[in-house]
């Protein structure tokens, strides 16, 4: 019986050892094929044009690993970027979505998903696979304004008719008003609203930081729910009817009336806002390997072109280029809208003071904690 | 126990039905090695870039703990519930006879393959304010969505097929001629039940509710939904993982995990002792 416990241990790390050989050597063997399936593609390419004049490219596939609520802008834009791509330069290119919360999606990435681009909603989330080696220094600045092709503001959902009486952000703290907002230890957009509230407080009391601190304290004493993401909210909002008050992406807001009614809820705007920057990179290191490089950047750069503008606007986001500006400046009313820089700095030091564990959110929760 | 025994004297008889012992056990060492074993040693090791008064301060930071305690008393909560309702319906499955049966039966099963974030929305939805049901209970004083009432609720719905599968079998093999030879001695329905049934339901009672508590504890789908995450209050421990995930913060969410992991343990540790020593004196 002993014996055969022993040789049944060794039997089984045996086997467990062959499987792991088994999968390094499958690895290598995929990386070949890899190699070898590229290396003919790249010969026909070169047969393809000594005969005809006009090399056309083997069709390419880029990844888009992008957050939530812009599903229905990407799938617009895919189709116009594969249009545009293929008239400029005959190739064929089809691109992947793929949609989750912003940090989660980053996890992916950070975890080996091979994303071409990523589209998140927090800078935070890019400067975590930066700090992993996926993407290199100083992607910030690769795209014009901070490379956020498009943006949006926090704003404020309301029933039909604004029963509380709701205009601006210190009504959200009057007696009775119960607010909507998902959590900022596990939402992107959450951050957003709280850095929003945040700063309109900093604005009006003396940019007096523990003032802001109570004022924002306060206000998630009028949070009754706190949702894991800003779908979930919109939901508890808008279907099981909980709240006076849903904190929002601007986005998220129109697309609730869109697909809801404007019967139900109105959208009121703060005085004050903040400029919500949700930003975009090419993953370095996964474009040189797959050598979609060229494609990639094309497929961001023409975010910024008129037509991309035009879907972003369409979509609810704010767009980024004069002219489309001022086409659309009556979907988008004119808010005081101040920058994370602005008035918190860089999202590493945002994220460290306000939501890592120990920060100014935990205390919120917290009476007296660390 | 004694079960197992047989299997292995059996087994041990010549002729076997499958391959030699080396060979079945080298098979069972390396699939509890892949699926269970080597998952969980990740675990630990991604938390050895704690030190250990990291560890513990993460491990019991106020809100942490209330979490542990909003998770560990609700799935105790439910479970014990559980324990109760499904021993009534593996009875009612077992003794009775009624159209529709097979399809109640199936119906069980449903909680395990059901994504329990679907369960978690249908809930919230028949139990917040204006929900069917919720409407009905709010005006009366009772709020079941967003409270620790709304997650044990959850947390049964996910927990009932352990019980009644667990109970179910044991009662259809107990000995009916027990049960009429204590109603013929005398005995009432009471009396027949306390001192005949029960003692045999015992120990697959406490497997299925521990099953159940684990399952519980471990919940992440269908509680996000109802709980409404309030920290301090109603803001369960896998939620909290998640959210130091969320910030990337991969060695403080194991950490949490692991603390979680050895509470569950020693539960289950203590109630399967419970439940060796329950079918030693029924015996």
């Amino acid at each position: 019986m002993k014996i055969g416990i022993k040789k049944g241990l060794i039997t089984g790390f045996a086997l467990l050892l062959t499987a792991g050989l088994a999968a390094c050597g499958n690895n290598n063997a995929g990386n070949g094929a890899a190699a070898a399936t590229d290396a003919p593609a790249a010969s026909n390419a070169a047969g393809a044009a000594e005969t005809t004049k006009a090399p056309a490219k083997d069709p390419v596939e880029l990844l888009n690993v992008s957050y939530d609520p812009t599903r229905e802008l990407y799938e617009n834009y895919n189709k116009a970027f594969s249009a545009y791509w293929e008239k400029e330069t005959g190739q064929k290119v089809t691109v992947k979505q793929s949609h989750g919360g912003s940090g989660a999606q980053s996890r992916a990435v950070q975890e080996g998903l091979e994303a071409d681009v990523v589209t998140l909603a927090l800078g935070y989330d890019i400067d975590a696979l930066k700090d992993k080696g996926l993407i290199n220094e100083g992607w910030e600045s690769k795209f014009e304004h901070n490379s956020s092709p498009y943006t949006s503001t926090i704003v404020f959902l309301v029933r039909k008719g604004n029963p509380k009486g709701i205009k601006d952000w210190p009504d959200l703290l009057k007696a009775g008003v119960e607010v909507i907002t998902p959590n900022p230890k596990t939402s992107g957009g959450a951050r957003w609203n709280y850095l929003a509230a945040w700063g309109y407080a900093l604005d009006h009391n003396n940019n007096d930081e523990a003032k802001a601190q109570e004022f924002v304290q306060e206000l998630f004493k009028h949070v009754p729910v706190l949702d894991t993401g800003a779908r979930g909210a919109t939901t508890t909002f808008v279907e099981r009817g909980i709240g006076d008050v849903l904190i929002a992406w601007e986005n998220e807001a129109y697309l609730s009336i869109k697909e809801l009614g404007p019967d139900k809820f109105e959208i009121v705007n703060p005085s004050e806002s903040i400029l919500a920057e949700p930003p975009v990179a090419v993953v370095d290191k996964v474009a040189d390997k797959r050598g979609t490089r060229e494609v990639a950047e094309a497929y961001l750069k023409y975010l910024y072109t008129e037509e991309g503008q035009k879907i972003a606007a369409d979509n609810y986001y704010r767009p980024t280029l004069e002219s489309v500006k001022e086409e659309y400046k009556d979907k988008f009313p004119e808010i005081k809208l101040f920058t994370l820089a602005d008035k918190f700095g860089t999202w590493k030091e945002t994220q460290e003071k306000h939501f890592n564990d120990g920060g100014i959110f935990d205390k919120i929760y917290v009476p007296g904690g660390k | 126990m004694n079960r197992s025994m047989n299997v292995t004297t059996t087994a041990a008889v010549p002729r076997k039905v499958l391959p030699g012992f080396g060979l079945t056990m080298g098979y069972s060492v390396l699939y509890l090695s892949l699926v269970v074993l080597l998952p969980l040693s990740a675990l630990l090791f991604n938390s050895t870039g704690l030190s250990w008064a990291k560890f513990w301060d993460i491990a019991t930071d106020p809100r942490v703990l209330a979490s542990y305690r909003v998770s560990l008393s609700t799935a105790a909560m439910a479970a014990l519930a559980d324990a109760f309702l499904g021993l009534l319906l593996a009875w009612v499955l077992v003794r009775y006879e009624f159209p529709g049966k097979r399809i109640f039966d199936a119906l069980i099963d449903l909680p395990f393959a059901l994504p329990t974030a679907v369960a978690g929305v249908s809930l919230t939805a028949l139990y917040s304010q204006n929900g069917w049901i919720g409407s009905l209970l709010e005006p009366l004083g009772l709020k079941i969505a967003f409270t620790p009432l709304g997650i044990t609720l959850a947390l049964m719905f996910i927990g009932i097929p352990f019980v009644v599968r667990t109970v179910q079998p044991v009662l259809e093999d107990l000995d009916r001629d027990m049960e009429e030879a204590s109603a013929t001695l005398g005995a009432g329905r009471w009396r027949t039940f306390r001192s005949i049934v029960i003692p045999e339901l015992i120990p697959p009672l406490l497997t299925g509710f521990a099953l159940a508590f684990a399952r519980g504890i471990g919940e992440y789908g269908s509680v996000v939904f109802i709980s409404g995450n309030m920290p301090m209050r109603t803001e369960i421990a896998p939620l909290l993982i998640m959210s130091k995930l969320e910030q990337f913060d991969y060695a403080g969410a194991t950490a949490v995990a692991l603390l979680l992991l050895l509470i569950s343990f020693l539960m289950l540790l203590v109630i399967n002792t419970l439940q060796r020593w329950a079918r030693k004196t029924s015996r």
